[in-house]
């Protein structure tokens, strides 16, 4: 082709100013989307506050419901039902977790690693229905039924492989060198593991855990095959339990006014805390610098 | 209690001279020292790869060993194979003799956690834990062998950073993170936590190679306070620092198959004025590496 000349270089100003056009519009476009995307959250959460805010009171916290059709009541059975199956889903399905993502680190060779590892990816994959339904057949079906211990198996089981990924990935984050600088002192492996590698990695892996908690603090799906639900007071549990997401469930579908502000109440209850818990992750982690 | 403790340095911290001579002065041997350590035809590998080939080498009690020689020569495969730490690699393997005090570390017998309480190692990028304090970084050692008596702990702290010459610079401040100091500082505090255990041979691995002139010279104060107490084996690509610090050179070079060899191993004086083998010279002159 010929040189640039001052001409040619004019005539490519005025199609750059198309492209100006084009960029302005596209970025208009990527823009509305944004603010699509933030708008339907900040809806959701708003039409959450604004119905569930006004019902939620400590009277709403404290009582037990009332008998079907008589005003008032509380929802205090199914926030103690949550926070037993959750407090056991967790006390198991963690610690697991937490081992599982140490082996994947520290131990694992490339094809057992690989296979554990897409294992636990698939785990955390499966529609939360199907874990329930599976917690059904290995553990209701078989036992003595619907109960509370069921619940927190199926919600341990969906912590499982969210907490093994996460150790994974913050423990091997922790520099060889640490390792080596252990190993070199004449300490054994596993001691290592414990002493050194774990504590490095801990804001991470503590991260991790809060966040899976959070995450099956509002699960419902797993619970409707094990925990069912209980209308009653119960810390047995052997018995079927209630928990805050079921109780939204059964109340949104009576027909009954005060039912639904209840149950709306609980939803909000419910975002509050997972947003709490995971803000106060965020800060914790920022503060201490995660590595 | 340290039955094999030996007198310190004392808390007087090195001096840092300005000028180093190239060559230090020797002692004329008054008796052919103890050998302290025998490599005999040590190979390594890392996987199908070949890194080090044959290496024969003595090592006298009480004495300073540098090991120089151009990069990706096998030098610190060797000395990581002095500790077993060369095994920690996956894939990696060794074979030959290497015997200290009488043992072959490689026989089936020898529980490589135990030697390497035996055979310390500092590595070229200080690597405090970041979890702990300067004390608890000096005591890690001990604590994580199952060592909890708190007088213990606190005494053999003290020691070996008297001896790691950083005592008088944190003694009003062991209780604060060990990873706030600075690299130099670091390093010494590596190099007391390894000493910590109370080992018979020390491995230094380029132990100065991240740091600045001053803290370099402060290392190679130390390395020479502590030659009266310990065998130490220093990795060094840095000519004149093993010039300084050592009593024994050893030169390793890799071949055409990047294989390193050991090419000559003799007094420092000796391989810095009077080299044997031509490559040894034309290494030591600059003319390559």
């Amino acid at each position: 082709m010929s040189a640039p000349t001052v001409t040619g270089s004019m005539s490519s100003l005025t199609l750059g100013r198309r492209r100006h056009l084009t960029d302005l519009v596209m970025r208009g476009l990527c823009g509305v989307a944004a603010l699509g995307a933030a708008a339907v959250l900040l809806l959701l959460l708003g039409h959450v506050v604004i119905q569930g805010a006004p019902a939620l009171s400590l009277q709403l916290l404290t009582s037990l419901p009332t008998p079907l059709g008589v005003e008032g009541g509380g929802i205090a059975h199914a926030v103690v039902g949550s926070a037993i199956m959750v407090g056991l889903g967790c006390l198991w399905g963690i610690p697991l977790g937490i081992a599982a993502g140490m082996f994947l680190s520290e131990y694992a060779g490339a094809r057992t690693g690989s296979f554990v590892r897409f294992t636990a990816d698939v785990l955390s994959g499966v529609p939360s229905i199907v874990i329930g339904i599976f917690a059904y057949t290995i553990v209701v079906a078989p036992l003595s039924g619907f109960s509370g211990l069921a619940g927190a198996f199926a919600l341990g089981l969906i912590t499982l492989p969210i907490v093994a990924r996460t150790t994974e990935e913050v423990m091997r984050l922790v520099p060889p060198e640490l390792r080596e600088a252990s190993l070199a002192l004449g300490v054994p492996r596993w001691r290592t593991i414990l002493a050194v590698v774990l504590p490095t990695a801990s804001t991470g892996v503590l991260t991790g855990a809060i966040l899976a908690l959070a995450r099956v603090a509002g699960e419902t799906a797993p619970l409707i095959f094990t925990a069912l639900g209980n209308n009653f007071f119960s810390l047995d549990p052997n018995r079927p339990m209630a928990s805050i997401t079921l109780t939204i469930f059964q109340y949104a579908i009576w027909p009954y006014e005060y039912l639904h502000r209840q149950a709306w109440a609980a939803s909000f209850l419910l975002v509050l805390f997972i947003l709490i818990v995971n803000v106060s992750v965020r800060l914790a982690a920022r503060n201490s610098g995660v590595r | 209690m340290h039955p094999g403790a030996r007198s310190t340095s004392e808390s007087t911290p090195p001096v840092i001279r300005t000028e180093a001579p190239m060559i230090r002065p020797q002692n004329p041997p008054v008796e052919a020292p103890a050998i302290g350590m025998r490599v005999a035809r040590l190979s390594a590998w890392y996987g199908k790869h070949q890194a080090i080939r044959d290496v024969t080498l003595d090592i006298p009690e009480r004495n300073v060993t540098a090991i120089i020689g151009p990069s990706g020569c096998g030098k610190s495969t060797l000395v990581r194979c002095l500790n077993r730490m060369h095994e920690v690699v996956r894939g990696a393997r060794a074979e030959g003799e290497v015997i200290i005090g009488g043992l072959n570390i490689y026989d089936p017998a020898v529980d490589p956690v135990a030697l390497r309480r035996e055979v310390g190692m500092v590595f070229q990028r200080a690597n405090p834990f970041p979890t702990m304090t300067i004390f608890e970084n000096v005591v890690a050692g001990l604590r994580l062998t199952g060592r909890h008596n708190g007088r213990e702990l606190r005494e053999v702290a003290e020691r070996s950073l008297q001896r790691a010459a950083l005592w008088e610079e944190v003694k009003d401040k062991l209780n604060t993170p060990g990873t706030d100091l600075s690299g130099g500082q670091q390093q010494r505090l590596c190099i007391a936590r390894a000493l910590a255990v109370n080992p018979n041979v020390l491995l230094m691995d380029e132990p100065a190679s991240a740091l600045d002139p001053v803290a370099t010279l402060r290392i190679e104060e130390l390395i020479r306070a502590l030659r009266d107490e310990i065998m130490i084996v220093i990795v060094t690509h840095n000519m004149q620092q093993a010039a300084r610090v050592s009593d024994q050179t050893a030169f390793m070079l890799a071949g055409e198959e990047r294989v390193g060899e050991l090419i000559e191993v003799g007094p420092t004086t000796q391989i810095f004025t009077n080299p044997r083998d031509k490559r040894t010279e034309d290494y030591i002159t600059g003319r390559f590496g």
